[in-house]
């Protein structure tokens, strides 16, 4: 295999896929594989048998589309015709009526199309068009011509010139300069250099990275070998948690295709250029994903956050320079190296560039994945491509940037959403969750839940964090029983402000932004359930069963 | 060989380090105090108790004294009411994590959680306390480990592992269930690496670990660390 024979493979595909005049696409993801998604594809390819249009009609299997809340969902191209809740029932007609007659069948269709409308799809550009099983499908879609770009006619300093052109920051939460971590691990002393790609997506409610590597694994895998090739790195580890099953046989059989040809390995593409990837499985722990933290569990300790300085791009896996980047960023890569940093930077707010993917929840219309440009406004994203809340339910607050983000009212609903915005008022970009939530929530209760979460997922290193949240948890419990004064407000505002100016890392410096956001917005609920013991929405000072325990 | 030095300003007061030191360090040997509990001279530094934490003037954050190294022209702040009243809160939330009754504690008047409780004036505790009930392990023929009164401060760790190089102890568990075990939590009595060294003992701050039927005044040794270190790099002469 060399650079040449990647152009071949893509020519070829091309062919053997303009051979077919249809392509259906059924998602089989992981939002869709409980629903019956493999029922749907067996379902198709025989009612494509039995009308005789096999020839015609190509079926695979694909990643998500983003409109989890129809699954299973069916995609037939040309014309992107989008099918909702297909159960193998409704196959053979849509295969009757579609296919044979070319009438799509209008009453199955998905009718939300500003769902789609509002979205910028970069990241996801192949999510739901190519079957993620085969390499030759992300070929035919221009991939991997990136690093055959980088590898023909690109210097390493070439590409981090672009990649700092095209002013891309991490998206794994923080928002550091893409470009200059890159030219931070470049630049630094020590061989071997490491790549860690981060796919530790602990946020209950978060599937934003889960749905890219199901849907499009080589894509990450391409970034990893134009950021290796950039900083010179021969090694590259994928830390993915083991609770995303599907995703590690995706990206298992990627890296398998890869290797096979030579895309990964000791002579890469036939020039000399050395790299490979593992795979490194998490065990469940949220606090993994924490850049140091990410570091001690490649290296077989325990996931415990260490202080920086040492910074990972001096002294990170074994103490060698150490490039870690969420696979959102990863993925990202190949579209800058192909299209140039200039066209890139043009996308999203001048200091935000790009789009960002978020798994829309909670009460919306439309919940599922979904990839806007950076500055697009909450509103637009709650209400243009959410749909609104449904039942006709009054909206109360969203959620953003998962269990340390911030909850922010309808005040706030024309924020642009970027690093800089969110952060201003309280929340944070985080892992790119946004949880709608409407006025049958509880912002206390809502408060308390995450801080639980947090109190169950804190590593223990420093006092703060595992001392302070478990206090702050406390208050809330008495809160939501009615057991709290006037003065727990004060308490809750000192150990939040505490924990989140003292703790060690990212976990603990973000875990209050829900209590100290639903403070800043919803501070009359907190009055109410100390003063009237009441609950708007009706949520706490439930009386708990108090049987058999004395 | 001359190293290369730094000037900073720690308080108000002009020091001059060698490079590379850190910020805690720098004010120890000017004469400037820094409340830890887990630092430790001799171990590798950890960074969990937040205790050392200081202003650098230009930054709003705050940074560790223990881990953060000195940089010309530095300004550190040491005290200040914001600092007071963090440390105050790290105390208060360390004596309401576990179970600690000073008077009935082998460590009392011996605690360096206690009297650092003293010198920041904590007089009461702003939450309630976390009554807990965790396994005593009085297994090991002198050795017992009460873990309602650990701090976590891993020193006990870091001396087994650093120092002595067995690394019998280690944490299982993590946030407020972390706990200290030994060996593959096993009962310290069966544990087949431990030494039966002391050197925990010797560290620990606080009452945790410490040895049955000796006074505490008797065992602790902190500075072992430090003098075992030195002696190994041998930075004395002959």
């Amino acid at each position: 295999m060399n650079l040449a024979d990647i152009q071949k493979i893509a020519e070829q595909e091309v062919d053997f896929e303009r051979a077919y005049k249809y392509r259906i696409n059924v998602c089989c993801s992981s939002g869709c594989v409980p629903l019956g998604a493999f029922k749907v594809l067996k379902a198709f390819e025989e009612a494509v048998k039995e009308f005789g249009v096999e020839k015609e009609c190509k079926v695979a299997k694909t990643g998500c589309v983003g409109t989890c809340s129809v699954g299973p969902a069916v995609i037939i191209e040309p014309g992107d015709y989008l099918y909702q809740n297909v159960t193998p029932e409704k196959v053979r007609e849509i295969v009757r009526d579609h296919i044979v007659l070319g009438l799509p069948v209008k009453s199955m269709l998905y009718g939300n199309p500003a769902f789609f409308k509002k979205q910028h799809r970069l990241v996801l550009r192949n999510a739901g068009k190519i079957d993620p099983s085969r390499i030759q499908d992300y070929i035919a879609m221009g991939g991997y011509s990136a690093i055959v770009k980088c590898l023909a006619t690109m210097t390493p300093q070439g590409i981090i010139y672009e990649v700092a052109t095209s002013k891309l920051r991490g998206r794994g939460g923080a928002g550091f300069p893409t470009g200059q971590k890159w030219s931070l691990v470049a630049r630094a002393h020590g061989k071997p250099k490491y790549i860690v790609a981060n796919l530790d997506e602990g946020d209950p409610g978060v599937f934003a990275n889960r749905t890219l590597a199901e849907a499009d694994p080589h894509a990450i895998l391409e970034g990893m070998l134009i950021a290796a090739y950039a900083i010179g790195a021969e090694k590259g580890y994928l830390y993915i948690r083991s609770e995303y099953p599907l995703a590690i046989q995706t990206l298992q059989k990627a890296i398998a295709q890869a290797k096979s040809l030579s895309l990964l390995g000791d002579n890469v593409l036939e020039t000399g250029f050395k790299f490979d990837v593992e795979l490194r499985f998490g065990a469940g722990a949220f606090v993994a994903g924490e850049e140091t933290a990410i570091l001690a569990s490649v290296e077989g300790r325990r996931a415990m956050p260490r202080p920086r300085p040492p910074y990972p791009a001096n002294s990170g896996l074994w103490g060698k320079p150490t490039l870690i980047q969420n696979v959102e960023t990863l993925a990202n890569i190949p579209i800058i190296i192909q299209n140039g940093g200039a066209w890139f930077s043009k996308i999203g707010t001048p200091r935000c560039t790009g789009t960002k993917c978020f798994s829309l929840t909670g009460k919306t219309n439309n919940p599922g994945l979904i990839e806007v440009p950076m500055g697009i406004t909450l509103r637009e994203v709650v209400f243009d491509i959410g749909g609104g809340v449904p039942e006709g339910r009054k909206f109360k607050a969203v959620l953003v940037g998962g269990p340390s983000g911030g909850c922010l009212p309808d005040a706030l609903l024309d924020l642009p959403i970027d690093y800089d915005s969110l952060t201003r008022v309280g929340a944070i970009m985080g892992s790119g969750g946004i949880v709608v939530l409407d006025d049958h929530s509880c912002m206390v209760d809502t408060a308390k839940f995450f801080t639980e979460f947090c109190v169950d997922e804190s590593c223990g290193r420093c006092t703060p964090c595992r001392a302070g949240l478990i206090r702050v948890k406390e208050v809330f419990d008495n809160l939501t029983q009615g057991n709290a004064r006037m003065e727990d407000i004060t308490t809750l505002e000192k150990a939040s402000s505490y924990i989140r100016d003292a703790s060690l890392c990212g976990l603990g410096q973000t875990a209050p932004n829900p209590v100290l956001t639903t403070l800043r917005y919803f501070r009359d609920e907190y009055v109410e359930h100390i003063r009237d013991k009441t609950c708007r929405a009706g949520k706490c000072f439930k009386k708990e069963e108090r049987g058999a325990t004395p | 060989m001359t190293a290369t030095t730094v000037t900073l300003k720690i308080d108000g007061l002009e020091v001059t380090v060698p490079e590379g030191t850190t910020i805690l360090k720098a004010a120890k040997d000017n004469g400037i105090i820094i409340p830890t509990l887990c630092n430790l001279e001799g171990l590798s530094p950890y960074g969990g108790c937040r205790l050392c934490l200081v202003e650098i003037s230009g930054s709003p954050k705050l940074f560790p004294a223990c881990i953060t190294p000195v940089s010309s022209g530095m300004e550190v702040t040491t005290q200040s009411e914001r600092l007071t009243e963090y440390r105050k809160m790290a105390v208060q939330m360390l004596l309401a994590e576990r179970t600690h009754i000073c008077s009935v504690c082998v460590a009392n008047d011996h605690c360096e959680l206690q009297s650092l409780a003293n010198q920041l004036g904590v007089d009461h505790v702003l939450f309630e306390r976390n009554w807990t009930r965790l396994e005593i392990d009085s297994s090991h023929d002198f050795l017992v480990i009460d873990r309602n009164r650990c701090i976590l401060c891993t020193r006990c760790l870091r001396v087994c592992d650093e120092i002595e190089g067995v690394h019998t102890l280690d944490l299982k568990l993590r946030g407020k269930d972390a706990q200290v075990i030994m060996d593959l939590d096993e009962h310290w009595g069966n544990s087949c690496s431990c030494t039966s060294c002391r050197k925990c003992a010797k560290v620990c701050p606080v009452g945790a670990i410490y040895i049955e039927g000796e006074p505490v005044s008797h065992t602790k040794h902190k500075d072992i660390a430090e003098f075992i270190t030195e002696r190994r790099q041998r930075k004395w002469k002959q």
